[in-house]
């Protein structure tokens, strides 16, 4: 039975829609404003739409093909499962983009695909849609690659001339874990695999002798996805693994995606709602981790975070030796601790305490989310006393019991 | 009183021309009112005086400016004579740009903000629908209703990114329109939404595919896509039902029994490429066994092992400490700093690289995080004790006629003890099973040394591989 493009793009999207990254930001500044070409990139990303589960659409995100050869247990798309399948030409892809573009409907595309034939023969048939976008669509949008694990470094070096950012996720936390539930693929695989592209994209910033720039090399950066709730790691090891990811291959960004129930689920895995409170969690303190100069440790030292407070309140609360903080003396690490004052807050107050003592009433109009901050700050017009100490301020952040109903 | 009526079209820049006018005669605020318009002055306001007298120069930041031009743009009716009293306490002196204990600042910079999330939407969520064609170029036209007056500073980044197409946005107050390159204003005459275009209903499947019922969080999505936008969204009314549908969705994929493989599966995975097994009892064979080493914990953060290479049957074997963070990612040995000044040095004495097996005692990189970079740190004697299985291994299958361990690790691999190196460089000594070892400093000692006493070193270093050399011919 021949499948029209409407059936093959429901398909290949709901096949699509696990993978959480969707960011369309940084990298290459380009425009179409000399008429010769079509679309824009580079500054802030642009999230065109909001799917009811809270979850952006900024780009077509599809797989190319959703046959697989690979039995991980965890994807819809494995090669164990009763799914219909479909497979995408490079000119279906090329024109569902520039069509979808030309109405403003999306930033670019993010390919990925299923792993056919070979991963040589997969990740080739992907960066031609790339080739065939910029060069003959001059399409100067946003490209997103998910690479292959496994394919050759060179297809991977055409991928990055073409693509804005390139992705290869670990899915799994721990190497137990992966061998478990995705047979084929292999930990030290990916990370050879991030290992490359960091060299690629730092060789392609080297200026040659003569002055020469080279061709940019995936100027977006790379990222990754983690499963969360799939398999028995806790938070530590998580973030563990981000925060190593992050120092060794200068990810832009790690993922963290609740493992939610796929149609036709293999046995193996938990049919749960997915955990997503806990993955809101993980997003928060990978932030504490990147902009608040939190170690890992100091987040999520017993191995989870705890659900009922945000990671760096629960800190604070560890950590009461240390507060008050007096917001016209410290400095920027003590007062990105303070739970409640975020980077833009703490560069306002910085800013402002040049030209006078910011007293109470001035965070409020900064930005500082007081009652989260009054417990843990000193300023002129306001001292926190007991508050502090106190045995029940952890009760002031956490939602009340709720009494059951009986009726 | 003073009354300014500003246009419809260039409204902000009429603004700064007229404030900009007020202030250098120094006008104070409280004597001009300021609406948009035509004609029709203020009842009670007085003939505009002309302005003359002594001007004064006004100097604004530039943050100031722009900050001003965006927050003009809002809907509220007052901002043009806040502007104008913000522009004066700034130009005077008396206000700082950003400074939110001011009110009428904090208000300012407010509506800037509400102003460029208006503009980000309206960038986000205009939806063109394509048009006849017009002379080659295609042609796209889209109603947009935003919250503020945006088109002139919203617009031009369509222009930007739509280059190649004709294109008409049009608002209940402006239209913009962009043909051959060229981007023009006028005043909308009536509500104009083009017709449906095939397309769209593409654009509808996607936006029902990609949603997972799972993680249905619908105040997520309002607080980013508000209500207000959606009768211009074409994907808009798909929501009820796929808010409606999905808990049924969810239980009922939480529910089915998993089913059993199709019979593909078992094509599909004797078509698998089984990784190809090296020689027994080779160099390739301990490296790929040695792929899998957990003997100590340093596998774990480290990208890959990083084993030794040369010819099998090599007649001098160098070792070094541990793979640093270039070799950790490209995954072979000297290849970093350190392994540049040592290849640079060997070539000098006549050592061919290609001759030699150069290895490590450690094959993992051992590092500590600092933000961004990894600074490496020396391996304890545990880790080399547990490496040097692979490094006896190494050796057994070589058989070299001379080791050279460069640094303390090195030496406490091989000879046992890496104890007062600077006084046994330069020698010779016998590992415990009789080969002959010879001990020079680690590459890196070099590179950490000031400049001044770089040179020198190098040349000790170099020599060090002269007489290393010289014992084996």
């Amino acid at each position: 039975m021949k499948r029209d493009l409407s059936q093959k793009l429901a398909i290949l999207s709901d096949a699509a829609k696990y993978d959480a990254s969707c960011a369309s930001s940084g990298g290459q500044r380009r425009d179409s404003r000399d008429g010769k070409g079509l679309g824009s990139s580079g500054g802030t990303g642009i999230c065109h739409a909001y799917a009811p589960d809270g979850r952006c659409i900024s780009l077509l995100k599809i797989l190319m093909t959703n046959f697989c050869i690979y039995d991980c247990a965890y994807c819809i798309n494995r090669v164990s499962s009763q799914v219909e399948r479909a497979r995408f030409s490079v000119d279906e892809v090329v024109s569902l983009t520039v069509e979808f573009y030309r109405r403003n409907y999306i930033e670019g595309l993010f390919l990925s695909s299923g792993i056919i034939r070979s991963p040589d023969d997969t990740m080739a048939d992907m960066v031609r849609i790339a080739k065939t976008l910029r060069e003959r669509e001059n399409f100067r949008g946003y490209i997103h690659l998910k690479t292959i694990p496994d394919a050759a470094p060179e297809l991977i070096e055409q991928a990055g001339l073409y693509a804005d950012r390139l992705s290869i996720n670990v899915e799994l936390p721990t190497e137990a874990g992966m061998t478990q539930l995705a047979p084929e693929k292999s930990a030290r695989g990916i990370r050879k695999a991030m290992a490359d592209v960091r060299v690629q994209r730092e060789a392609s910033r080297e200026v040659t002798h003569t002055g020469k720039r080279k061709a940019k090399f995936a100027p977006a950066g790379q990222s990754t996805q983690m499963i969360v709730g799939a398999d028995g790691a806790d938070d530590a090891a998580i973030l563990g693994n981000a925060s190593n990811l992050y120092g060794n291959y200068g990810l832009s960004r790690v993922y963290y995606s609740a493992f939610s129930p796929i149609p036709d689920a293999s046995k193996m895995l938990p049919l749960i709602r997915p955990p997503l409170l806990r993955e809101h969690r993980l997003y928060q303190a990978d932030w504490l981790l990147r902009f608040y100069g939190f170690e890992v440790g100091e987040i999520a030292g017993d191995g989870m975070l705890d659900l009922e407070v945000d990671p760096k309140t629960a800190w604070a609360l560890q950590h009461r030796e240390s507060f008050p903080v007096d917001v016209n003396r410290a400095g920027r690490e003590m007062l990105l601790r303070v739970p409640g004052f975020g980077a833009k807050t703490v560069s306002r107050i910085l800013d402002a305490r040049r030209h006078g003592a910011v007293r109470y009433e001035h965070l409020v109009t900064m930005g500082a989310v007081m009652k989260h901050a009054k417990a843990f700050i000193s300023t002129p017009g306001w001292s926190p006393r007991g508050l502090t100490d106190d045995a029940a301020l952890r009760s002031r952040f956490v939602k009340p019991p709720e009494q059951l109903s009986l009726f | 009183m003073r009354a300014v009526v500003l246009p419809r079209l260039g409204t902000v820049a009429a603004w700064r021309k007229e404030a900009r006018e007020l202030a250098q005669h120094g006008v104070p605020a409280e004597t001009v009112t300021w609406r948009v318009g035509d004609g029709e002055a203020d009842l009670f306001a007085a003939p505009p005086a002309p302005l003359d007298g002594p001007t004064r120069e006004i100097r604004l930041p530039r943050e100031a400016v722009s900050g001003l031009q965006t927050a003009l743009c809002h809907s509220d009716p007052e901002r043009f004579a806040r502007g104008y009293a913000v522009l004066l306490a700034l130009s005077e002196g008396r206000l700082r740009w950003g400074d939110r204990a001011d009110p009428a600042m904090r208000k300012t910079l407010e509506q800037e903000k509400s102003v460029r999330r208006d503009i980000h939407k309206m960038h986000a969520f205009v939806r063109f629908r394509e048009l006849p064609p017009q002379e080659g170029r295609r042609a796209f036209g889209a109603w947009f209703e935003p919250e503020h007056h945006i088109v002139e500073a919203g617009t031009p980044f369509f222009a930007k990114r739509f280059g190649d197409m004709d294109w008409v946005i049009a608002t209940p107050e402006l239209t913009a329109h962009f043909i051959d390159g060229a981007l023009s204003f006028t005043e909308t005459e009536a509500e104009s939404r083009p017709p449906e275009d095939a397309t769209e209903a593409l654009w509808r499947t996607y936006y029902t595919n990609i949603f997972n019922p799972a993680r249905l969080m619908v105040k997520a999505m309002q607080s980013e896509m508000p209500k207000k936008y959606w009768k211009n969204l074409p994907e808009a009314d798909l929501i009820p039902g796929l808010i409606r549908g999905a808990q049924g969705r969810a239980a009922e994929m939480q529910a089915r029994m998993p089913t059993e493989p199709p019979k593909r599966r078992e094509a599909v995975a004797r078509m698998l490429p089984q990784p190809e097994q090296a020689a027994a009892g080779s160099l390739e064979e301990l490296h790929q066994q040695a792929e899998a080493c957990t003997r100590c914990p340093l596998h774990g953060p480290a990208t890959q092992v990083v084993f030794g290479e040369g010819p099998p049957d090599a007649a001098l074997m160098i070792v070094g400490e541990q793979p640093g963070d270039r070799e950790d990612l490209v995954g072979r040995p000297f290849v970093g700093p350190a392994g540049q000044l040592f290849d640079e040095e060997a070539e000098k004495a006549g050592l061919d690289r290609r001759q030699v097996y150069v290895t490590n005692a450690v094959k993992h990189f051992k590092f500590a995080p600092r933000g961004k970079r990894r600074i490496h740190s020396k391996p304890d004697a545990g880790e080399v004790t547990a490496c040097r299985w692979w490094l006896d291994l190494e050796r057994e299958r070589v058989k070299p006629k001379l080791i050279v361990a460069m640094g303390a690790t090195a030496c406490l691999s091989i000879t046992g003890s890496g104890a007062n190196l600077l006084k046994r460089r330069g020698q010779f000594e016998t590992a415990p099973d009789g080969t002959p070892v010879f001990v020079t400093v680690h590459p890196s000692y070099i590179l950490r040394l000031p400049e001044e006493a770089k040179a020198a070193e190098r040349q000790r270093f170099c020599d060090d591989l002269k007489t290393a050399l010289a014992s084996l011919a």
